[in-house]
């Protein structure tokens, strides 16, 4: 069994939350005393049924403040996989917390409303959704139950979304026609739009399958720490601890340490008193070098016959996520993997309006929004381009002063 | 190849695990005795052997503890070889920090948070890692895994930092530290499927055993010289096992023929209660988790 994660993009009114709702308690993943609460709350339906949106409500400071705050999570099982969804709630702040959410997500549920088809916030989403780099989508084509469960207006969205994707770049869609509130096609098939054929949404979320980077070709290890026990039986024991973070290693494969340059062999890949003889993309080992070189912390190991880019001056998709708006004048961390350096905003290229997709070229660089830039940094990056390693081209942009994590970055290309 | 979601999960937690010890000064692992944590002292084994542990562990004792709870926790740390801090809350008490609640649901609990506080200060912890995870309750499915914390131990639901792909961001200012949590991911089921393929001993507890225990509020709390009981209080027999470990005082038992990590595993796959639905310490008010974080709790 593997684990699904997934976001769902939507706003308030698409019916976000209820899809969510149905999801768990139609698959019977809600507990007794949560379902307890739920029962007794007095927010029912307009036809005095549960209203599921309960299931994913917040904390007090969000329902004394009538606000949202960013990412909850929620977990949910079938016999086929786990699933671990990021819930991020439709607001002002929208677009930091999706971005949040998807950057760790294998796949994403866009709503749409049936009967306003697709608008604005559908481009926004999708936009987003393209940016993050997500392999898997499905949009959900909601309230079909408010449309007559009509196949025609389904039809219609459908080929409208189809422009929207290549516009922003998404493949590997399913569309799937719903209705969260009465449970149409989320977990069971329904009877009332005989003519879709195709998955019900759980079954889907079920039985897709997950594309997993193990090629050789991105072999990237970040080394985390160094053991050491210098103990007089271990007295030469010197492992690098780190996850592999994409790609695969084998025992005896050419090692490169950037940015240093040194080379070395694979001599053992340990998990306590295991020894694997290979350790591929997730998982956490201890790997042992034939030569005895100089590494630390924040040194990345990669297969030497596929290295990565090197460089202190790239190009960079931002989104920023904080309240002050970016200072090109500051000096800034930049975190990648367990990399840290300084940084400075040297260009911003241009702004995205992620509205309309339309190029803007204004000066300031505020909260949620997107960009591109050159950033340059104090050390080189070894890093590899988002858009064909996800694991070694994501990194975040972190306030000297504050200490708060204030952008979100995904890497492009070498800057000349 | 994709790997099976209990490795990942592990994978995830040791990944987690290193940051702390790359990123800080001087982390701290607080234990209580209960299977969270010990999966914890499990993670951290695979983590860091065969070097020692760049952290203590961290015990915060009520002093209203299972015996069970106690004795496993020294036993383990005999095997171990690691280092345990113990902060007393009967040394808060005597300090006069902190006062003994009255009445019949007086506990120790609430009571924790001074003396974990006050612990991390004598200390000058700048991490501390819980086994704290994201399915027990909504607070916490909201709470990130590095979660910063202001000297006041608070946690603001308002000013967490964005936690992006597998970027964890630790700096923290002077006087702040950081409460880490490994397992966040983790659901109750998937700890205990953990537990039985890592074949790693609990204290008896967890399993079903015959106690003396009284019915308050509906939940079965163990009979002991810690519980403030009265006349009404009716002791009987019954055949229990505890789902958490905490303070006796706060942990209620749940009826069980529970006596191996199998017949636990079926009881939780078939179960109508979470967990912390046997936690009185939840039960105040709907918001109860939420306020005590915000008040420094673990």
């Amino acid at each position: 069994m593997d684990i699904l994660k997934f976001i769902t993009a939507g706003s308030v009114d698409d019916g976000k939350s209820t899809l969510i709702g149905r999801l768990l308690y139609d698959s019977d993943s809600i507990l007794a005393d949560q379902l307890e609460a739920l029962h007794s709350s007095n927010r029912k339906n307009d036809d005095g049924s549960i209203d599921l949106a309960i299931l994913t409500d917040g904390l007090k400071a969000e329902r004394e403040q009538g606000i949202t705050i960013d990412v909850a999570y929620k977990y949910f099982q079938t016999d086929k996989r786990k699933f671990i969804i990021a819930d991020t709630p439709g607001h002002i702040q929208y677009t930091r917390n999706m971005v949040t959410g998807a950057s760790n997500a294998n796949l994403a549920i866009i709503l749409v409303d049936a009967r306003k088809g697709v608008i604005e916030q559908t481009i926004r989403h999708s936009y987003l959704v393209s940016l993050l780099g997500i392999q898997q989508v499905v949009v959900c084509i909601n309230k079909m139950d408010m449309v007559e469960y009509s196949e025609a207006i389904y039809e219609t969205i459908v080929n409208d979304y189809k422009a929207l994707a290549y516009k922003v770049g998404l493949k590997n869609i399913k569309y799937i026609p719903v209705s969260a509130l009465k449970g149409d096609n989320i977990v069971h098939a329904s009877s009332n739009m005989k003519w879709y054929e195709g998955k019900s949404l759980l079954p889907f979320l079920e039985s897709v399958e997950l594309e997993v980077d193990d090629s050789r070709a991105h072999a990237r290890f970040p080394v985390q720490w160094v053991v050491r026990p210098q103990t007089e039986e271990l007295h030469d024991y010197r492992g690098y601890a780190g996850r592999v973070s994409s790609g695969s290693f084998k025992v005896n494969d050419k090692v490169t340490v950037l940015p240093s340059g040194f080379h070395s062999t694979i001599e053992k890949i340990e998990v306590l008193d295991a020894e694997p003889a290979e350790a591929f993309a997730g998982m956490s080992v201890t790997i042992h070098l034939k030569d005895e070189i100089d590494i630390s912390r924040g040194d990345v190991l990669v297969n030497t016959e596929y290295l990565p880019e090197v460089s202190q001056l790239i190009e960079a998709d931002l989104c920023w996520m904080d309240t002050r708006a970016l200072d090109p004048s500051l000096t800034y961390f930049i975190q990648h993997n367990s990399k840290v350096t300084r940084c400075k905003i040297r260009e911003i290229l241009y702004k995205v309006n992620i509205n309309t997709l339309e190029k803007e070229f204004n000066e300031d660089f505020k909260l949620n929004d997107i960009g591109r830039i050159i950033i340059k940094t104090a050390e080189p990056l070894a890093f590899d381009l988002y858009q064909n390693n996800k694991a070694n081209g994501g990194a975040i942009i972190i306030d000297s002063r504050t200490n708060v994590t204030v952008g979100a970055l995904m890497l492009r290309a070498v800057a000349e | 190849m994709q790997l099976d979601y209990l490795d990942e999960l592990e994978a995830e937690a040791i990944y987690i695990l290193r940051e702390v010890a790359g990123q800080f000064e001087k982390p701290a692992l607080l234990f209580s005795g209960g299977k969270d944590s010990i999966t914890l002292v499990r993670l951290a084994e695979k983590a860091f052997r065969p070097g020692k542990f760049p952290f203590p562990l961290v015990h915060i004792d009520t002093g209203h503890n299972f015996v069970e709870t106690i004795e496993y926790r020294d036993k383990m740390i005999n095997r171990i070889g690691e280092k345990l801090i113990i902060g007393h809350v009967q040394d808060s008490i005597d300090e006069g920090k902190v006062v003994e609640q009255k009445g019949k649901n007086a506990s120790r609990n609430a009571l924790q948070t001074v003396t974990l506080l006050d612990t991390i200060a004598k200390h000058g912890f700048d991490a501390c890692i819980g086994g704290a995870r994201r399915d027990e309750e909504k607070a916490r499915a909201k709470e990130r895994i590095f979660s910063v914390r202001d000297e006041f131990g608070q946690w603001d639901p308002k000013r967490q930092r964005p936690e992006l792909w597998n970027i964890f961001n630790g700096k923290i200012h002077k006087g702040e530290n950081v409460r880490v949590f490994p397992i966040s991911n983790w659901t109750e089921l998937d700890v205990w499927n953990y537990i039985r393929r890592e074949k790693i001993e609990l204290p008896s507890i967890y399993f079903a055993h015959e106690r003396e225990v009284i019915t308050r509020n509906g939940q079965l709390m163990a009979a002991s010289p810690f519980l403030n009981m009265d006349d009404e209080d009716l002791i009987e027999k019954r055949n229990v096992r505890f789902r958490t470990v905490g303070d006796m005082t706060c942990t209620a038992a749940v009826e069980s023929y529970a006596y191996r990590i199998d017949d636990i595993i079926d009881e939780i796959s078939e179960s109508k209660i979470s967990e912390r639905g046997a936690r009185m310490d939840d039960k105040v008010s709907e918001a109860a988790m939420e306020d005590r974080k915000k008040g420094g709790y673990f």
